[in-house]
Parts: C-alpha cells; sequence; structure tokens
C-alpha cells in the first residue's frame, strides 16, 4: 500500500533539495473536494473543498461548533469511531482517497493526531513512545531505542525525559505529557500531524514551547492545527481557514487573513466582535 | 519529508504492510472469536431455560401442585411466605442503612469499618449464614426449625444488597435536589423523606427485586434454619397451632429446599419429577424477576427525560 | 416557633435512627464473626487439635460426641474446595472477559441490549438449580463420555462453579473495562491501531485492577458455594486422582453432615471450624480487593 509514497519521496526530495527555489511547485498534500458530514441528520460540513499544501502549518479557526475539530478528525478518519457519522464527497491524500483507496490502518499511521488533552498511555514513557512501531510490527529493542530517542528529541524532549525513560508517562506535567503525545505520533513516521487544539489545555509556558516545535517539525512535516488562539495562528500557521457553522468561510495565506479579510464574517471574528 | 535512503524505507514499508496485514487478519479472527464467544452464552441461557422447563412440565400432573405432601402446594406457599417475611425485616434495615451511607456517613474510620461489614455481609457463603442463624435462632432460642428463623437467615443475605442499591440511588441523584430542598428551609430528614427518597424509588424498587429474587431460591441458609419438613392443616383456625399456614413459628420446607432434598435424600418415587417441577417453577420465577427488575428500571429512565422536558 | 422546634426535634430523632441502621451493620458483621469464631476455634481450645493437623492432615475422623478424641484433619476438603475453584476460574476466565469486551467494545449496543440482561439471568438463576442441572445433564454426559463409574468429579463441580461465577467476573471486568479513559483508546486508533491491539495493548492492561476485582469477588463466591457443588461433586473424602474423579470440599461437608452431628460435639464444632475457614477466606477477598483499588495507579 505504501509503495506510491516512495515515489513521492522521490519528487519530494527534489523539492527538499531546493526549497528555497521551489516555493510554487509545493505539492498539494490534501485535496478536499464537496466534503459533506452529517450526525445523524445534522449537517456538521457543508460542501468542504480545500487543498492543503506539503510542508506548511495550516490552521483552522472559527467559533466553537463551527465545525473545525470534525473536519480535522476527518482527514485521518476518526470520525468512524461515531457510527453516527456520515461522510459525502472526497479527501485526497497524495492523490489517493482516503475512504476508498487508502486503509484506514495505514491512512492513521501516516496521518498522526494530537488530541486536546494530552492522552499519555498509562505506561511508561519508553512504551508510550513505543508503542506505535511495536503496532507496525518493530520488536527488535535496539531498533525501538533508536526510534525513541530520536521522536523524543525531535519533540524537544529528550533532555527531560531520558533519565525517567522507564517511569510512568502520567508523573510528567500537562505541558511534557503533550510533548511526549507529539514524540509518539511521531514514532509512526507520519508525514501529516494534526493537532486538535493541542494547547488549550495548557499553561502559557507550555504553550510557547509546543509553539516553537511545530515550528521546528514543520521543516519535515505537513502540520494542520486547530485552535481557538487567534495569536497562536498567526504566529505559527503559513495558511488560515475560518470555519462558521459547517461553512468554510475564508481560506487563504494567514497574512492575508489577519491584514486583509475578504469576507466581512471573517474580519468580524478575528477582531473578536464574536466567538 | 525527511530526507532518507528510497531502497531502505521502501523495504521497511514493504515489512510494515506484511505487519498490518497480519494485524487485520488477527483483528478480524479476534472479532470472530468475541461474536461466538456472547453468542455461546445467548444459546446457553436458551438451551437451560428450554430443558429446564420443558423437563419440569414434562411429567406434569396435577397433583404434584397439591397442597399436600404429595404435591409442592405448601413449598410454594412456604417459599412466598418466607420471602414476604424476609423482605419486611431486611427493607427497612436496608434502607436505613443506605440512607447512613449516603447522607450521613462521614469519611473515616467508622465510616470504612460500616463499608467493609456491608461487603463482607455481601460476600459471605450461604451456608456460613445458615450455620450462624442455626446457632443464634434456633440453637440459642432453643426452638425447632422455623420459617421465622429462615426469613432471618434470608435478612442477613438481602441486606447488603438493599443497602447498596439505596445508597447508590441516593448518590446518584443531582445536587440540586438536597439544595433546592435546603434552600427552602428543609431540615435533612425533611430532605431525604420528602425530595431524596421519592426520586429513588425505582431504583430502590429494583434492588428490592433483586433481593426478592436472591432469597426466592436460596437454600443453602435455611437447611438448618427453615428446616427441611413441612406439614400445613390448611383448615387450622389457631394461629398459634404449628400447623397453621400463617405461623411463621413452624417449619417451612422451601422450593429450592425440595429440590435439594429430592435430589440427594428423597425416598418417593415420584421425587425426581418433584425436583424437576421445582427447577421449572424457580427458573420462570427468575425470568420474572430479572424482566419485572428491568421493565421498573426502564420505567425510570422514561420517568427522569419526561421530568426533563 | 413551637412548630419549628418539632421539626428539629424529629430531624434529630431520625438522625439517631437512621444511625442505628448503619451502626447495626457493623453489629451484625461482628456478631456472625464472633460466633463463627467462638464455636470454630473449639477444635483448637476445647479438642485440643493442632491448627497444622486441621490444615494439612487427611485423617478426617472426628469423634460425635463430646468427649472428642477423634482426628480432623480437613486437607481434602480444603484441597477439593481450592482445586475445583482454581479450575473453574480457569474455565471461566476466557469466556467471562470475552463477553466482557464483546459487551463494551465490540457490539456495546448488542450487549446492553441482549448481552447485559442475560448475565443477569445468569446470576438469578438458584444455586440449588445449577446443581440440579448439573445433576441431571453434566454427570451423565461426564459419565458416558469419559466412561468413568458415576460421573461425579472434580470436573463437573468445576464446569458448574465456572458458570455460576461467570456473571460476577463478566459484569466487573466489563464495568472496568468501560471505565478507561477513552482518550486512551482515542490515541491508540490515532496512532494506527487496529481494534484488537486497542483491546489488547491498551484497554486490557489499563482495566487489569478491575479484572482483578473481578477474578477475587468469583473466586470468593466459589469458594462460598455450597448446594449446587455437594450435588456433582461425589462427596468422596479421598483426594482425586484426576478432575474425573470424586471428592469433596468444605461446603459439601457443612450442607451434609451439621444436620447430623451432635451440637457441641467434636464433630460438629470441626464443621464450624471449616466455615469459620470459609469466613476467613471471604474476609481475605475483600482485603485483597481494598488493598488492590488502593494501589490503583500507583504502580503502573
Amino acid at each position: 500500500m505504501r509503495e506510491y509514497i516512495g515515489d513521492v519521496m522521490g519528487e519530494s526530495n527534489v523539492h527538499s533539495l531546493d526549497t528555497s527555489t521551489a516555493v510554487h511547485s509545493i505539492q498539494d498534500k490534501f485535496i478536499v473536494d464537496k466534503l459533506d458530514l452529517y450526525y445523524g441528520t445534522f449537517k456538521a460540513l457543508k460542501e468542504i473543498s480545500m487543498n492543503i499544501k506539503e510542508s506548511e502549518v495550516t490552521a483552522l479557526i472559527g467559533p466553537s461548533g463551527c465545525g473545525k475539530s470534525t473536519f480535522l478528525k476527518t482527514l485521518n478518519r476518526m470520525n468512524d469511531l461515531d457510527s453516527t457519522v456520515r461522510i459525502e464527497g472526497s479527501v485526497l491524500l497524495d492523490n489517493k482517497n482516503i475512504f476508498t483507496e487508502i486503509d484506514v490502518i495505514n491512512l492513521r499511521q501516516w496521518v498522526g493526531m494530537v488530541f486536546q488533552q494530552p492522552n499519555p498511555f498509562p505506561k511508561s514513557i519508553y512504551d508510550n513512545i513505543a508503542y506505535g512501531p511495536r503496532v507496525q510490527g518493530i520488536t527488535k529493542k535496539a531498533e525501538l531505542d533508536i526510534i525513541v530517542e530520536r521522536s523524543l528529541r525531535q519533540a524537544a524532549i529528550w533532555d527531560e525525559a531520558k533519565d525517567r525513560l522507564h517511569k510512568s508517562a502520567l508523573g510528567m506535567s500537562g505541558g511534557q505529557q503533550q510533548r511526549l503525545c507529539i514524540a509518539r505520533t511521531l514514532a509512526t513516521k507520519p508525514d501529516v500531524i494534526l493537532m486538535d487544539e493541542p494547547t488549550s489545555a495548557l499553561d502559557p509556558i507550555s504553550t510557547l514551547k509546543i509553539e516553537e516545535l511545530v515550528l521546528e517539525l514543520k521543516k519535515d512535516y505537513t502540520i494542520v492545527i486547530v485552535t481557538h488562539n487567534m495569536q497562536q495562528a498567526s504566529r505559527i500557521s503559513d495558511k488560515t481557514a475560518f470555519f462558521l457553522l459547517g461553512d468554510l468561510i475564508e481560506y487563504n495565506t494567514t497574512e492575508e487573513i489577519f491584514t486583509n479579510p475578504k469576507n466581512p464574517k471573517t474580519e468580524e471574528y478575528i477582531t473578536g466582535r464574536f466567538g | 519529508m525527511p530526507n532518507k535512503d528510497n531502497q531502505v524505507l521502501q523495504d521497511t514499508t514493504k515489512a510494515i504492510n506484511a505487519t498490518i496485514l497480519r494485524a487485520k487478519l488477527l483483528d478480524t479472527i479476534m472479532t470472530g472469536v468475541f461474536y461466538v464467544v456472547a453468542l455461546f452464552f445467548l444459546v446457553l441461557l436458551i438451551v437451560f431455560a428450554t430443558y429446564i422447563i420443558v423437563k419440569g412440565f414434562m411429567d406434569f400432573d396435577i397433583s404434584m401442585m397439591a397442597f399436600d405432601h404429595r404435591g409442592i402446594g405448601n413449598q410454594l406457599f412456604n417459599t412466598v411466605y418466607l420471602v414476604i417475611l424476609a423482605l419486611l425485616i431486611s427493607v427497612p434495615l436496608g434502607l436505613l442503612s443506605g440512607i447512613y451511607m449516603a447522607e450521613y456517613a462521614k469519611p473515616g474510620r467508622v465510616t470504612k469499618i460500616i463499608r467493609i461489614s456491608i461487603e463482607t455481609l455481601s460476600s459471605l457463603p450461604s451456608i456460613v449464614v445458615g450455620l450462624f442463624g442455626y446457632l443464634v435462632f434456633i440453637v440459642m432460642t432453643g426452638s425447632q426449625w422455623n420459617l421465622f428463623a429462615g426469613a432471618l437467615a434470608v435478612s442477613i443475605l438481602s441486606l447488603p444488597i438493599i443497602s447498596t442499591t439505596t445508597e447508590d440511588a441516593l448518590k446518584s441523584l443531582p445536587d440540586g435536589y438536597k439544595k433546592g430542598s435546603y434552600g427552602m428551609g428543609a431540615t435533612k430528614w425533611q430532605t431525604i423523606r420528602m425530595v431524596l427518597l421519592p426520586a429513588c424509588i425505582p431504583q430502590i424498587m429494583t434492588g428490592i427485586i433483586l433481593a426478592a429474587g436472591r432469597a426466592f431460591g436460596e437454600a443453602a441458609a435455611l437447611m438448618f434454619t427453615a428446616g427441611m419438613s413441612t406439614d400445613i392443616n390448611w383448615n387450622s383456625t389457631n394461629l398459634f397451632s404449628s400447623t397453621h399456614p400463617l405461623n411463621p413459628f413452624r417449619p417451612g420446607e422451601t422450593l429450592a429446599l425440595q429440590i435439594w432434598a429430592s435430589r440427594t435424600e428423597a425416598i418417593a418415587e415420584n421425587s425426581t419429577q418433584i425436583a424437576n417441577l421445582c427447577a421449572a417453577i424457580l427458573m420462570i420465577m427468575v425470568f420474572t424477576f430479572s424482566i419485572s427488575a428491568r421493565y421498573i428500571s426502564q420505567h425510570i429512565n422514561k420517568k427522569m427525560i419526561g421530568d426533563n422536558k | 416557633m413551637q412548630d419549628n422546634s418539632r421539626v428539629i426535634r424529629q430531624d434529630i430523632s431520625w438522625k439517631i435512627i437512621i444511625s442505628l441502621g448503619g451502626f447495626f451493620m457493623i453489629a451484625l458483621t461482628f456478631a456472625l464473626g464472633f460466633f463463627l469464631f467462638y464455636r470454630g476455634i473449639g477444635t483448637f481450645t476445647t479438642y485440643d487439635h493442632s491448627v497444622f493437623e486441621f490444615l494439612f492432615s487427611s485423617t478426617w475422623a472426628p469423634a460425635d460426641s463430646h468427649d472428642g478424641g477423634g482426628k480432623v484433619g480437613a486437607a481434602i476438603f480444603i484441597f477439593g474446595s481450592i482445586s475445583t475453584c482454581l479450575l473453574a476460574l480457569l474455565i471461566s476466565l476466557p469466556f467471562s472477559i470475552g463477553v466482557a469486551i464483546f459487551m463494551t467494545e465490540i457490539s456495546p449496543g448488542f450487549g446492553r441490549k441482549i448481552i447485559q440482561p442475560i448475565v443477569e439471568i445468569f446470576v438469578g438463576i438458584p444455586s440449588v438449580v445449577y446443581g440440579w442441572l448439573g445433576l441431571t445433564v453434566l454427570v451423565p454426559v461426564i459419565k458416558d463420555v469419559f466412561d468413568t463409574q458415576y460421573g461425579f468429579s472434580v470436573l463437573a463441580a468445576s464446569l458448574v462453579l465456572a458458570i455460576m461465577i461467570f456473571p460476577t467476573i463478566t459484569s466487573v471486568s466489563a464495568d472496568a473495562i468501560r471505565s478507561v479513559p477513552k482518550n486512551f483508546r482515542q490515541a491508540a486508533f490515532g496512532l494506527g491501531s487496529t481494534r484488537w491491539q486497542v483491546i489488547y495493548k491498551i484497554v486490557l492492561p489499563a482495566a487489569k485492577n478491575g479484572i482483578l476485582t473481578g477474578v477475587i469477588l468469583g473466586l470468593a463466591r466459589a469458594f462460598g458455594e455450597a448446594l449446587a457443588v455437594a450435588m456433582v461433586i461425589g462427596k468422596t473424602k479421598v483426594f482425586p486422582v484426576s478432575i474425573l474423579s470424586p471428592t469433596t470440599n468444605l461446603t459439601s461437608a457443612i450442607a451434609a453432615d451439621m444436620g447430623g452431628a451432635m451440637d457441641g460435639g467434636e464433630y460438629n464444632i470441626a464443621l464450624w471450624t471449616m466455615a469459620l475457614l470459609l469466613f476467613f477466606i471471604s474476609l481475605g477477598c475483600i482485603f485483597l480487593i481494598h488493598y488492590i483499588s488502593e494501589s490503583d495507579g500507583e504502580n503502573i
């Protein structure tokens, strides 16, 4: 199933060699076309169409209940766990339809997710990180050791975790737990990381650390982040999409959205007049 | 996208794909296994119930229901009478201790001892309760086997059930009920009696039915208390006569005990058929109790939703 | 004002009555414990046997009189109880946890509407009815299939017990599995696990203390079960040579012999000592459960 990723890798290697000059040819990671989503009879997403670029941070903003989290969960089919959900339209990941052409288990390994509440397993730090690779069938200790260290380093938590790898992850602070969850996601070697309000449960200093981490990670990963914090969106994202009542109202570069919104509703929201 | 050697990546990719295929196959197999196990118990219950009831009524003869030594009418009457007596004793006591644990108990050593006491009572082997009852209610009072002693022994078994359901029911009520009542100047007891208890009557009823169901089928606790014989004179008019049906101080064998007696020590030629019939009647009672408990607890849900409108 | 004081007096008197109801539970439990202890200790004080003899000797010949002088080695009964209970647990555990997983993780809807009521009905079936089923179905089947003399056996007792403890283990385990936080499952699915991987690697380990509690409650029920076991175990006072041979256990002995033994005699008191042992076992189970729930969350 993953062979084609290898092909795409070949191309993307070319891009990453000269990203400075190849800005215009950045690939579309996701192509979402006329996506409708229903909870029972309630239509939660209405004809969403948008392209999400590779190696960029795309922020989804909007008042609560606008569908931004629902949309995010569609991208790795976490909505499948809710049996009342029905979806129409298509989402392509690297030009393959995620509902028909990609297996859901593979999809979730390539499109990782970080949740609103840090949710480490009640296991040791090491076992948390090694969970994904083990599920993928990697059992050799030496190999796991390398993955665990690399993932923790990438998530900038190695220094805090290295002396307590075999202690419970639940003993860490909220901010550390969230970076651990990011490291856990990285260990499955995803292409895309989805983040669902990853800092809403954290203090300002931990939030800052996560934001720095996101900027670091975008060099290697495509990141889609839901946030209700507009400063956060403007600080870390390249593109911003504004959702309202299940509609995608406006989608543009973050700079445009925040300085020169086209839609009056967007302007009202970002200037804090509602939401 | 990280810069990695394509060949290595593709190799890992192939290995991972093989693992995923295996994992998915195992997932499908295990899902099948779980369905088989669950359906096994569904089928098992249907087979049990059909077998017990069909076998019980296969050789049915109306004389087997007779209210004399040939039939089990007296045993049926004794069972119902004993359950009623046991509930009369255990319901008030169970309610009191349930209310205490939910509303009055303060966290601390005493409360912990009460909780462990209730748990101990609920996990006591019924034969041990039977022995205790035999010693305290029969030997120490110097009486013969009697229904009342049996009812007391069974009460010890149903007390913890009623106490815990009452406590759970009270604790699951929304905080607002209590605050609302206190806010109008009601005392604690008034709040409990007029607001809290009425609101959890259906749950408490469910608990009482479960306790009654358990009492109905109890045998080990009754062997040495209610006794394994019964002699009722339905024409007796003297309540204090040892053969008057309503005299609780007479020996009173129940249906469950009859099964034990018929299958282990009876000599009557139709004792097996009698045991079969008793088992069938007990099985029907189990279904009746279980369905009515379920009906009542569903009734609460409807009522609660209705209240919210 | 007068009316108000009446209400307050009423409030206080009910507080006293209700508190008495709560303390009655302690009194009752202590009374039970006291009488069991007072009677059961007689084997060691009045009739001067050693605890070692009672627990480990297999010579069972107590005198049915106040003179004493018999032998009270209960090892066969104790071994019978332990072997049937452990075998029952071994048989019951995979099925019980399987059903618990089915009704929580695989098919919660069908689980709640069909399987949950079935489990509750299994709880409600009286133990004599299980014994009756064992006697009329299981014992003849074992006799025919394994070609043994009677069919009464450790296996028959264990199978009957296995069905009797299944609902306890299932419902306690199902509660434990349900209380595993949803976000553990989300995270595991999000990392690309199959459902079985989520169950096996995340949900079951997180619910292990609750499942252990169910197992202990099930064992407690098995140890205390009397009549159902007594009807199929064969009540033979020898150590079983295989799971197909008959033996006896603590509860069967009490059920069968208490009625005939002379009150206060050595035989009678030895049976009380067995009851005391059963009481200690169920008390031990309760404390074990408390210990597990207190250590919950500490040793991950």
